[in-house]
């Protein structure tokens, strides 16, 4: 506040116009700020057009946001009140990040029992994770073996397998008066990636997320580099609640934090509120992200795709696992799903623990993109 | 080379549109804006596009337009130091110890000093432009490296201290999107994304970089790789491949093709996938003869 009253009167429009873009959830730092003030200042300005060149080569708007971008430049320079703004300004999508909300835990926790569906199909759904329970173990403990890994940037001495490292070796040699000894060897690191779960909460797939929830403990339990959300109307982070060893406790903890349970469904908004974070989206940067959802968007789609893609822009790999996909004559004929089928790596049965598990177990080895599967089978 | 002050070429957005003209490249005002501004702020350019729009030669028209060497920095996934910084020649030093016997020698020395593209442009930052192309290929632990190499202008060898720029030199970036780069490398830079340019641009660009392609033919092809770049394609074609086909097809029509076949008999230049170029062909004809009229 001392400095913004040290500067120009005139420098006031800009910096407000700064703080409008953050307002609406543009990334812009300070240095970006000064800077473009200091071009505004270097190219005269002439005209209304300097000021916007100036803006977008400084403040540097995504390219997919340029049109929001124009609509805030138009209503902030030209004031024009009727800024059109895409729908994530007034309907802000919540989010909620784990902290300790113990209190509500005994509510949700029978409000997670209190199923009243058709009999049959709970008892196969039992069925099939009682025998689930071994899968799970067995998944956790394979796990953060058979994650993709990358290669590190950083190298590790090793005894066989490497390259000369022929800076170490050299100064052995030095030390040793220019006698060679055993040349010292390095490799490249491997790091597993991390590993993105995104459990869908919503009604229509109320059979599933239990199941659902008990995987992901497995998944968090078996490596330390996966995280866990649930979006249904509303985005939750619950990886640290899953942390907890016993799996009843880590999944009550779990349940009580999540508000939207079997609600609907705003998968596209929730999404790119998961993106929109910095923090979080920068979990699904080089990650293996794995969806878990029916993608039945209700309405427009277009949010959806625009979240997908640029989800897989930041992915090593991006899969969807849909519970539908476990009917034979299932086929992604949805508009929604129809839409993001071409940057889906893979698409994959979703309904069952087993076939989920293998799933991700294989997510190291290289597999045709969904498209490609898809469009051969139909 | 001789040495261009940079502020007696980049007075004006204008001027550096004229500049670059005169080195066959032509900029839209936002991206001479942009370069202009690269250049007077001392920062780095950052520029994204879809790949084929020329990201690559607007850094050669940029050095040529300085007066200075261009270095180029390729990134592809794994690129480490040693690649992008320095390295130590360990071979001459191993001789070199040899050779010496008793006398006392610096193995440190600039002799065994192999300088990659960063440590080079550090050394003579007046007289070379640093062009770090598809950063978007390299992975992350490259992009903080290089972070804190645009932020400095500086580097540390342990072996011989660290060694600064002198002046503030220019960088310029390219990357196709196909990830997304890392926010504070983006906020660094002064960012422009290059589009494919309007038909009457990419003519013009067309008759400049073309052998002798008639005027017609360029506006034809414009026209035309306008139409076909809005169909939804896997790989549109960039301005290279526009020039690539107005040649083509000017080649065949002086060996005895008329106008509209030859066109689509140098489509294969053009589109350069197989389910593009059977989703393109029912509609091709029409494509052209429009274009054509």
């Amino acid at each position: 506040m001392m400095r913004e009253t040290s500067l120009p009167r005139a420098a006031a429009p800009f910096l407000a116009f700064a703080r409008l873009l953050r307002r609406y959830g543009f990334a812009i730092a300070p240095e970006q700020v000064s800077g473009f003030m200091q071009a505004v200042t270097l190219l005269g300005p002439r005209s209304m057009a300097d000021i916007r060149e100036a803006a977008l080569a400084t403040l540097a708007p995504p390219p997919d946001r340029h049109d929001e971008f124009e609509a805030h430049f138009q209503s902030h320079f030209y004031g024009g009140t009727s800024a059109v703004v895409e729908g994530d300004a007034d309907e802000e999508t919540r989010i909620k990040d784990d902290g300790g909300a113990d209190d509500e835990r005994i509510e949700a926790e029978q409000r997670q029992e209190g199923g009243e569906l058709s009999s049959a199909l709970e008892q196969l759904s039992s069925r099939d994770f009682q025998r689930g329970g071994d899968r799970l173990t067995v998944f956790r403990r394979r796990l953060s073996s058979a994650l993709p890994a990358r290669r590190s940037f950083r190298t590790v001495r090793t005894h066989s397998r490497g390259k000369l490292d022929l800076r170490r070796s050299l100064r052995e040699i030095v030390s040793a008066d220019g006698d060679v000894p055993s040349p010292l060897l390095r490799r490249r690191q491997a790091l597993p990636r991390k590993l993105l779960i995104l459990i869908d909460v919503s009604g229509s797939m109320k059979l599933h997320t239990a199941d659902y929830l008990k995987l992901a403990h497995a998944a968090v339990q078996g490596t330390d580099r996966a995280e866990i959300f649930t979006f249904g109307t509303r985005l939750t982070r619950i990886t640290t609640a899953l942390r907890i060893r016993d799996r009843e406790q880590a999944l009550a903890r779990a349940a009580a934090q999540v508000d939207d349970w079997d609600g609907g469904t705003r998968m596209g908004p929730t999404l790119l509120a998961f993106l929109s974070v910095p923090r979080f989206s920068s979990f699904a940067r080089g990650a293996a992200i794995v969806i878990l959802s029916d993608a039945l968007e209700r309405g427009d789609h277009a949010e959806l795709e625009t979240a997908i893609r640029r989800l897989s822009a930041r992915a090593f790999r991006l899969s969807l696992a849909t519970p539908l996909a476990g009917d034979p004559r299932f086929q992604p004929a949805t508009a929604a799903l129809r839409a993001i089928l071409p940057v889906l790596d893979d698409l994959v049965d979703g309904s069952s623990v087993n076939s989920l598990t293998d799933f991700i177990l294989s997510l190291a080895r290289p597999a045709p993109a969904a498209e490609t599967i898809w469009k051969r089978v139909s | 080379m001789s040495e261009v002050n940079t502020e007696t070429v980049a007075t004006s957005p204008e001027a550096v549109a004229q500049h670059l003209a005169a080195s066959r490249y032509l900029a839209d005002d936002s991206l001479s804006t942009a370069i202009f501004l690269a250049i007077r702020l001392g920062k780095p350019l950052l520029l994204e596009g879809a790949p084929g729009v020329g990201k690559t030669e607007a850094a050669k028209a940029i050095a040529e337009l300085l007066g200075r060497d261009l270095v180029r920095l390729q990134c592809y996934e794994g690129i480490d130091a040693a690649h992008a910084l320095y390295e130590w020649n360990y071979q001459r030093q191993l001789l070199a110890i040899r050779h010496a016997g008793e006398h006392e020698i610096d193995i440190y020395d600039d002799r065994f000093l192999i300088a990659r593209p960063l440590l080079q442009v550090l050394k003579a930052p007046r007289q070379r432009v640093l062009l770090v192309d598809e950063i978007d290929r390299s992975d992350h632990e490259f992009e903080a490296l290089l972070l804190e190499f645009l932020s400095d202008f500086q580097i540390s060898i342990p072996e011989r201290g660290t060694i600064r720029a002198e002046a503030q030199p220019i960088v310029i970036l390219t990357s196709n999107r196909t990830r997304e780069l890392a926010e504070a490398l983006r906020r660094r830079c002064v960012y422009h994304w290059i589009g494919y340019p309007d038909a009457e641009r990419e003519a013009a660009i067309i008759m400049l970089r073309a052998g002798n392609v008639a005027q017609a033919t360029a506006r034809a092809v414009a026209t035309a790789v306008q139409t076909i770049r809005a169909r939804p394609l896997a790989k549109p074609p960039g301005i290279a491949e526009a020039v690539e086909w107005a040649n083509a097809a000017t080649i065949l029509e002086k060996g005895g093709s008329p106008w509209p076949e030859a066109f689509r008999r140098a489509i294969g230049v053009l589109i350069k996938d197989e389910e593009d170029l059977s989703y393109i062909a029912p509609e091709l004809g029409s494509i052209v003869e429009e274009a054509l009229a």
